[in-house]
């Protein structure tokens, strides 16, 4: 029981981790970002490749890997992103060319990796020795990934709401139309939350490489759960990412341990649906 | 053009695509079967997508719901009743679908559709596992290709008449309004949710039928092969070519990508998906309206 508690705690965390780089991405950048589960299974390829072929440790993939993301996804924004928003005449037409786009980079990168690496599943053995946890015992790789997911989260929080520079990200995510009259650019806090979102990502695929196996294919899963998770959370709001994802970790846990692990999925999609019912703007969302 | 000409003329082409497969060998039956299908699906997506704005990535989940269906009843009720439980399957999934998220915001919505498939993917691998104790199942029945094609056929036949009809009634006139904006046509008195109910339902039941009379052409099935996600993708990518706001747009679409993918899936098997991905990134940024508004666009232009 205490065990499957502390192991639904590892998956949420990397849950809310990963979601709070959607939930800046789309809060934020207004785009829906659909290859986001692909860039967290390349992150995972990336530290797998460093690991095996290098002996490197994922934490020094982490110092490597969250910079990469960051610059790479400028270079997505620049490219891809910024002429679909110049050429958006409201934030909906956004919303549809970026979901678009961005499935058609889902394909792109899944293609890559899955020429590179092909399509079966893949892990490594890093720190798998037993910890006692208030007398249960866990994997030391799931304590370290919670610690970091904890750690990363905690850090981004206290940036976004205790910084000048957060507030004007949020200052962006909550009124777009009125930031620019206080000399907020916009344009420029569109492209940094793209990036930390890209940063996330990779953050969340070194963090998850470490205790699960994954495949050139899973990224679409990881794009739903992260999707999820920031709708229960209420579009946009940071702590509400983080509580729904480690709700989420906890139902999925508690679901394969005790029910079927066939049906994590659905349980998952019954809890949406459950809470959109009853909340429909997520439990942080305003109406 | 007037409408009975234009009718006259589309029995024309109708009543040659059917004679078709009796002078042409059988594995250009087959392209055109898959070709129709393709047709059919983008169509019947676009009446309900393209009007409203709301992408849907669930084209699989009634397609391998439609095929599933026969998969199961094949050897238990005769085929045209299999057909009609297929349908009848597919309607009631989409209206509980619909109940569920249509009423939300856009966004929502794609999320939901997104994973739908995914979710009845693996719903029904688990009911085969833990329930039926099957993974796969055949599907014998007395069908050629040409059988199939023909079925296809006349089901293209019947969406490309049915989004016609919806163009021209008080309905599709609703849908207009609510695709260009949901707020005001809710105060001009039109039940939002209600128009945008049965076209879903519309739009998915077409859906699952062509899943169903395709199910046939693979003797074995099982979740993976016919929940598989390309077959949203290739479905929406055709109708966006095309344009999915006009009448015969996923049709203008369907043709050029299915025969392009045909031939890109022979001859580069390995890297299909990177260009599927690619082409789908410039179709969006040179054609965002589709060919057909494009093509309309460089006529205006040139005149003076």
């Amino acid at each position: 029981m205490l065990e499957h508690v502390v192991n639904g705690l590892v998956l949420g965390g990397t849950y809310a981790l990963v979601a709070m780089g959607l939930t800046i991405q789309y809060g934020i950048a207004r785009i829906m970002n659909l290859s986001f589960g692909d860039t967290i299974i390349a992150a995972c390829f990336a530290t797998w490749l460093m690991f095996t072929g290098l002996a490197l440790s994922p934490i020094l993939a982490l110092v490597v890997l969250v910079p990469a993301g960051y610059a790479l996804s400028l270079v997505v924004y620049r490219f891809i992103m910024k002429p679909l928003v110049d050429r958006a005449p409201d934030e909906g037409a956004l919303e549809v060319d970026s979901i678009l786009v961005t499935f058609g980079l889902l394909f792109v990168i899944q293609g890559v990796l899955l020429t590179l690496f092909g399509g079966g599943y893949t892990s490594y053995s890093y720190l798998n020795s037993p910890v006692n946890v208030l007398g249960t015992t866990v994997a030391a790789n799931r304590l370290l990934a919670l610690a970091l997911s904890l750690a990363i989260g905690a850090a981004l929080v206290v940036v976004l709401f205790r910084t000048r520079w957060g507030m004007t990200l949020r200052a962006v995510a909550l009124a777009p139309q009125s930031a620019p009259l206080y000399g907020i650019d916009t344009n420029r806090a569109a492209r940094t939350a793209f990036a930390i979102g890209g940063a996330l990502a990779c953050t969340g695929g070194v963090v998850l490489s470490m205790f699960q196996t994954f495949t050139a294919t899973g990224g679409v899963v990881f794009t739903m759960k992260a999707l999820i998770v920031v709708i229960l959370g209420g579009k946009g709001s940071v702590p509400g990412a983080i509580l729904a994802g480690l709700l989420l970790g906890l139902v999925e846990t508690f679901v394969a341990a005790y029910i079927d692990p066939g049906l994590t999925l659905a349980a998952v999609y019954t809890v949406f649906l459950a809470l959109l019912l009853v909340r429909p703007n997520g439990l942080f969302g305003k109406a | 053009m007037k409408t009975p000409l234009a009718f006259a003329l589309a029995a024309v082409v109708l009543a040659a695509l059917a004679a078709a497969p009796l002078f042409i060998p059988d594995y250009w039956t087959g392209v055109l079967l898959g070709m129709t299908g393709y047709v059919a699906l983008a169509t019947a997506w676009a009446l309900f997508s393209g009007p409203t704005r709301y992408v849907s990535l669930a084209t699989v989940a009634f397609f391998g719901v439609g095929a599933y269906t026969v998969a199961v009843l094949n050897e238990v009720l005769p085929y045209p009743l299999v057909l009609l439980c297929a349908g009848g399957i597919g309607a009631a999934m989409a209206l509980v679908v619909g109940l569920s998220t249509l009423r939300l915001a856009g966004v929502y919505f794609v999320i939901f559709t997104f994973g739908l498939a995914e979710l009845v993917r693996q719903t029904v691998s688990w009911w085969e596992v833990n329930v039926t104790y099957t993974m796969g199942r055949y599907v014998f029945l007395p069908f050629e290709g040409r059988h199939i094609y023909w079925q296809l056929l006349a089901l293209a036949a019947v969406t490309l008449l049915i989004s016609w009809a919806i163009g021209r009634s008080r309905l599709g006139l609703a849908l207009k309004a609510i695709g260009d904006d949901e707020t005001v046509a809710a105060h001009a008195g039109i039940n939002v949710t209600r128009i945008k109910l049965t076209l879903f339902v519309i739009s998915a039941t077409l859906i699952t039928l062509v899943g169903a009379i395709q199910a046939p052409r693979w003797t074995y099935i099982e979740p993976s092969i016919v929940f598989n996600p390309t077959v949203s993708f290739m479905t929406l990518i055709m109708a966006l070519l095309g344009g999915a706001m006009r009448l015969w747009g996923p049709l203008v679409g369907a043709v050029p990508l299915f025969l392009l993918f045909e031939w890109l899936s022979v001859s580069f098997p390995d890297h299909f998906s990177i260009i599927l991905g690619l082409l789908f990134i410039l179709i969006v940024f040179v054609m965002p309206q589709g060919v057909l508004a494009k093509l309309e666009d460089l006529r205006g232009r040139g005149k003076p």
